[in-house]
């Protein structure tokens, strides 16, 4: 367990305003460069992408942690793979205007999913559903609910929570929960 | 988002810990407490932010939790803790802590649940439970402030013992408008609202959507989730309705 967390069998919710309800035919994932859309998938094309189904632990700022929680959805990775790029940051839009800022390093390599099932169920709306980033070895304000798509960038530039105080990494581990840890 | 407001809010300082010496100590209900602290290096605050407590155990064993400040920004900082059946620290804080006592904290913390005196429209605040902390904050800084703002508070509260803050609410007048609802159950006589908060009794207490309101929304999960989603149905705009939310077991 990382310092400063606490495990519950719960599954607490933290937003910043009321849950966004998008319908599935006009729900995409977008990849971004600038004012470009590199590429666009449908619900349905994400859906039939290649999955993974993923039992990790995750760990929320405000101290709590769940463990062995089980994700279905497609890697970043067959996302990111579908454009050419040679950027360094993602900042990930969502629905509702929320953001986050990765690094690509930290979204690559099998670290990272656009996740629509928890749990063998679609993924609740309250939760984040249709579908969320999950991105686990980072505190899970980094794993944007409602997520639309990302931009690519060849800065990092920080997202909603970041712009109010917490911190631009967010590493568990090293209790980056605010700027300045 | 404009540069200047992002590198405004993005020169934070630091924050350590430090210790804090309980000043006051005030049981609110039967189950929540109000402690006021003498925090010497704190750097200030803004109505609505909250701050982290660390309670260490003699045999080193650490546990932390966050908890919304009550006081208006430029009073002493005080937070009001609702014990929680299974919990690890407000027991303590609510039970065993004596005026003198000290604890490790360091904040304030959040920058998005927060209201200025200078922020535009009619201010809706609907609070379920212990929720209604930051509000009650966002309320005296409405009044430690000599501002304008019309307020309308909605709480929702189990019973009438339940019911935090109460004297203060009841006495505030010209501006504020206080609608309380009891879910479990209503004393003799009760003049105020019966039953949980649904889009009905929404409609009835609400600015209308055309006043543009600011509207905080601070409770349980289930309670912010009904009650965000019923501003909206309203017209509210989604980006005018702030939440912050506890799970049962997720524990502010």
């Amino acid at each position: 367990m990382p310092p400063g967390q606490y495990v519950t069998d719960g599954f607490p919710v933290l937003s910043a305003g009321p849950t966004p309800h998008t319908p599935l035919d006009e729900w995409t994932f977008s990849i971004r460069q600038g004012l470009a859309e590199l590429k666009s998938w449908s619900w349905a094309e994400i859906r039939d992408l290649p999955a993974e189904t993923v039992t990790v632990d995750i760990h929320c700022v405000t101290r709590w942690s769940k463990l062995d929680t089980e994700w279905r959805g497609v890697s970043m990775d067959t996302l990111l793979g579908a454009v050419e790029h040679d950027e360094g940051y993602i900042l990930a839009f969502c629905d509702g205007g929320y953001t986050t800022n990765l690094p690509i390093a930290d979204v690559t390599d099998g670290q990272a999913w656009v996740a629509y099932e928890y749990d063998g169920e679609p993924l609740d709306p309250e939760h984040g559903g249709p579908a969320r980033l999950l991105v686990p070895h980072l505190y899970f304000w980094k794993s944007a609910k409602w997520v639309r798509g990302v931009e690519l960038l060849d800065h990092d530039e920080p997202g909603f929570w970041e712009t109010y105080g917490y911190h631009m990494y967010g590493d568990p581990w090293k209790e980056q929960r605010y700027s300045g840890d | 988002m404009e540069g200047t407001a992002v590198q405004r809010r993005l020169s934070f300082r630091p924050r350590p810990w430090q210790v804090a010496t309980v000043t006051g100590a005030v049981g609110e209900t039967p189950s929540v407490r109000t402690i006021d602290l003498a925090v010497p290096d704190w750097p200030g605050h803004r109505a609505g932010q909250h701050l982290d407590v660390r309670l260490t155990a003699e045999d080193g064993y650490t546990a932390e939790r966050s908890y919304s400040i009550a006081s208006a920004p430029g009073d002493p900082v005080a937070i009001t803790v609702e014990r929680l059946e299974d919990g690890e620290v407000s027991p303590y804080l609510t039970e065993e802590l004596r005026i003198g006592d000290q604890l490790e904290l360091r904040g304030p913390v959040g920058g998005y649940f927060v209201w200025e005196a200078t922020d535009a429209g009619p201010l809706l605040l609907v609070a379920g439970g212990s929720g209604i902390v930051p509000l009650r904050a966002i309320i005296r800084e409405r009044q430690r402030s000599g501002g304008d703002a019309s307020i309308r508070l909605l709480y929702s509260s189990r019973t009438l013992a339940d019911v935090i803050y109460r004297d203060e609410l009841d006495a505030y007048r010209d501006g504020i408008a206080v609608s309380y609802t009891l879910t479990r159950a209503q004393p003799t006589g009760w003049t105020g609202y019966a039953g949980r908060v649904d889009s009905a009794l929404l409609a009835e207490v609400a600015w209308p959507a055309h006043k543009d309101p600011l509207a905080f929304v601070c409770g349980p999960t289930s309670f912010v989730e009904t009650v965000a989603e019923g501003l909206v149905e309203l017209g509210y705009q989604p980006n005018r309705v702030k939440t912050e939310r506890f799970g049962a077991s997720g524990g502010r």
